[in-house]
């Protein structure tokens, strides 16, 4: 996984509530195997018409957002299902930190096990950096996470809170299996435990 | 201190706890299907790690597979033809259970973890797939993973997590003539909102949840992703223990008994403390149909569409208006009578036995509508078997529906069965999202009872009228 400390880049809006994980990412593209390449296929429904051409007022075919790595979303983004290819998609595509006033947990817990920050703020907040985000290429946020500082283009900085477990993975770039590995002893000492009616499937 | 049934699991599968309180949890069942699997056994490779307890993990193919009774001979589409090979060679190299579709026992991974015996109350289930809430009906705390967590599941039979909030939702009352579970937690979303239950796990109690028998139990708890919970909890009780009684994965003969045992201790304690509270009147509740294109979009067969006008708020006008044009709706239009094209009875929702005996109890001496195709997809192929044995499969079949092999079939456009673009679907599936049941396909969710009344006039009906 690829750490993340600080950002600076540009912010595409994606001013929308309840942006599920079939918006996206579509069910007919989980059929990979892969984590990579999944980029192309993000949104799908929204950014590409059915023929395949893109729609161009979808904001992330707009000129000056294809290179955007923060993503500013309306509530209760990535609900739906479980499915990792959703950070996988964004992350292909370039993004490296959601912002909105809510998320869905799965979609939440997923994205820093990818390298993704997400960020939750309040809705006033958020609304601003709609506003900044909507500025395009010509105004740039800066996300720092050591600080837990997003910094807007006329300076204003706007504190977020993070999890210090997850902050600490995602500043190291750590694989969580590794950390919990730490814990073997406990984990054989917790197995010698489990009651001799658990069946076992194998 | 006075627990919860929740905090009781939580608190006999913590193995450490950090300082910030991330417990390292101890998983006691791991359900593997073919579509959230790879990468996480790609890593395990990369890595050079085995499976810590293939003892604790179950695989079996379900999204991907066709349900046309051809479907031994082997599966055109080539990536979903790859993702089950993948797997199959994956559960062959670690070492992992596994049911291929040429066994009986395959079927949706939410169906036959309780069909089996493999959940169990008082367990801790996780699964790469949301719904794993569905098996938190026996009492067991489930929920779905992604892939990184799948990996970290098989490597290290664990996964890092912070507890949930608990909410319990209160069911009081008798449920009318006519409503099933699917009707409560369609009432419970439309209540509380898809993202009512964020952060939380969800107790559902009260009398009209105990009086469910254990499939109506399963469809509350596999919604209660829909209603944004991390899981859904029914306390184990009789209904419980006979379901699970000679299940072929349950504990067998005195272990059974001391399982009961341990297992009585489980249900919440007089004066446990949750953090949200939600009451429902039964008698309140009448058949639901989603109208939207989100699961809180929700509202009774009897009601008329509503006018994004009459919304204040102007982002949910917006996305009001944004449902009804996909559905292609009118505000004030009646939804019943509403024509339908297609009618979908499956999906780890609503496919198990009682579903489909519903589904025939109004289908029974009648006949699907002219132009309308309807697909019954039960959930597993031990369920089919019995469909099969108890004549439900030949009223079903005499009445039009097309009869199919276990999976998740039209539940998501996966594999072949799919809507087409405008189509529109009368679906016991979970979620009606835009495209879920293939691109431009229009979704609307509820009981198998009310799919069979649709299946059989060709518009959405108030099944109330025929039974
Ligand atoms: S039936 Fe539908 S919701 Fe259930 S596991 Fe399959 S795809 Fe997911």
């Amino acid at each position: 996984m690829d750490k993340f400390t600080r950002l600076t880049a540009i912010a595409a809006p994606l001013n929308v509530a309840n942006v599920d994980t079939d918006k996206i990412i579509p069910a007919r593209f989980l059929k990979t195997i892969k984590r990579t390449g999944l980029g192309k296929s993000l949104f799908a429904d929204m950014r590409y018409n059915e023929d395949g051409t893109e729609k161009p007022d979808f904001v992330l075919n707009q000129e000056k957002y294809r290179k955007a790595e923060i993503l500013v979303a309306g509530d209760n983004f990535g609900c739906g299902s479980s499915r990792e290819h959703a950070p996988w998609a964004l992350l292909d595509f370039g993004i490296r930190c959601v912002i909105a006033p809510s998320f869905a947990d799965i979609f939440f817990n997923n994205s820093f096990k990818n390298g993704i920050l997400p960020i939750v703020l309040p809705p006033e907040q958020v609304a601003k950096l709609m506003d900044d985000a909507a500025l395009g290429t010509n105004a740039r946020l800066t996300v720092d996470l050591a600080c837990q500082m997003v910094v807007r283009p006329n300076g204003e900085e706007i504190p977020f809170d993070v999890d210090p477990f997850r902050k600490y993975c995602l500043l190291n770039g750590l694989d969580d299996i590794g950390l919990t590995l730490a814990h073997e002893s406990a984990i054989a000492t917790y197995e010698a435990k489990i009651p001799a009616w658990q069946p076992k499937l194998r | 201190m006075a627990r919860t049934l929740f905090d009781k699991i939580w608190d006999a599968h913590v193995v450490d706890r950090m300082e910030d309180g991330t417990c390292v949890l101890y998983i006691d069942r791991h359900l593997v299907h073919e579509v959230t699997s790879p990468q996480a056994f790609e890593g395990l490779r990369t890595a050079g790690r085995k499976v810590r307890r293939v003892e604790n993990t179950i695989a079996v193919v379900d999204h991907n597979v066709p349900t046309d009774a051809d479907r031994l001979k082997g599966i055109n589409e080539p990536e979903s033809k790859l993702q089950i090979e993948t797997l199959e060679h994956n559960v062959a190299e670690f070492g992992v259970p596994y049911f291929p579709i040429s066994d009986a026992r395959q079927g949706i991974v939410h169906v036959i973890g309780p069909e089996q015996g493999i959940s169990l109350p008082g367990m801790t289930i996780v699964c790469g797939d949301s719904h794993t809430s569905t098996h938190g009906a026996l009492g067991a705390l489930a929920f779905g993973i992604g892939t990184s967590e799948v990996e970290h599941v098989l490597a290290t039979q664990t996964l890092l997590q912070k507890p949930a909030k608990n909410m319990l939702v209160r069911v009081d009352g008798t449920l009318p003539q006519g409503c099933t579970g699917k009707d409560i937690v369609l009432a419970v979303i439309g209540k509380i909102g898809t993202a009512g239950g964020t952060g939380h796990v969800i107790e559902f109690a009260g009398e009209a949840i105990r009086a469910l028998d254990m499939a109506g139990r399963l469809t509350v708890c596999n919604m209660s992703i829909e209603a944004g919970a991390r899981a859904g909890l029914i306390a184990p009780d009789e209904v419980t223990f006979a379901y699970i009684k000679g299940r072929p994965l349950a504990p067998q003969g005195a272990d059974f008994d001391k399982a009961v045992a341990y297992w009585k201790t489980l249900p919440s304690d007089e004066g446990a403390v949750y953090d949200k509270v939600v009451v429902l009147d039964a008698a309140q509740i009448t058949p639901q149909v989603t109208w939207g294109t989100n699961p809180e979009a929700v509202m009774p067969i009897t009601g008329t569409v509503p006018n994004p006008a009459d919304e204040p708020d102007e982002a949910k006008r917006a996305q009001m208006a944004r449902m009804l044009s996909y559905m292609a709706l009118e505000p004030g239009q009646k939804l019943a009578g509403t024509k339908v094209d297609v009618v979908f009875i499956g999906s780890c929702t609503n496919s198990r036995i009682e579903d489909l005996r519903a589904a025939a109890h109004v289908a029974r001496g009648r006949h699907v509508a002219d132009g309308v195709r309807a697909l019954v997809v039960p959930g597993s192929g031990l369920v089919k078997k019995q469909a099969e044995d108890e004549g439900i499969a030949q009223i079903l079949i005499e009445a039009g529906f097309e009869w199919r092999e276990a999976g998740c079939s039209m539940c998501l456009g996966m594999n072949p069965d799919k809507l087409t673009p405008g189509q529109r679907c009368a679906s016991t599936s979970n979620r009606n999202f835009e495209g879920r049941q293939g691109p431009g396909g229009r979704t609307h969710l509820l009981s198998p009872a009310m799919a069979a009344a649709a299946a059989v006039t060709g518009v959405l009906t108030d099944v109330r009228e025929l039974v």
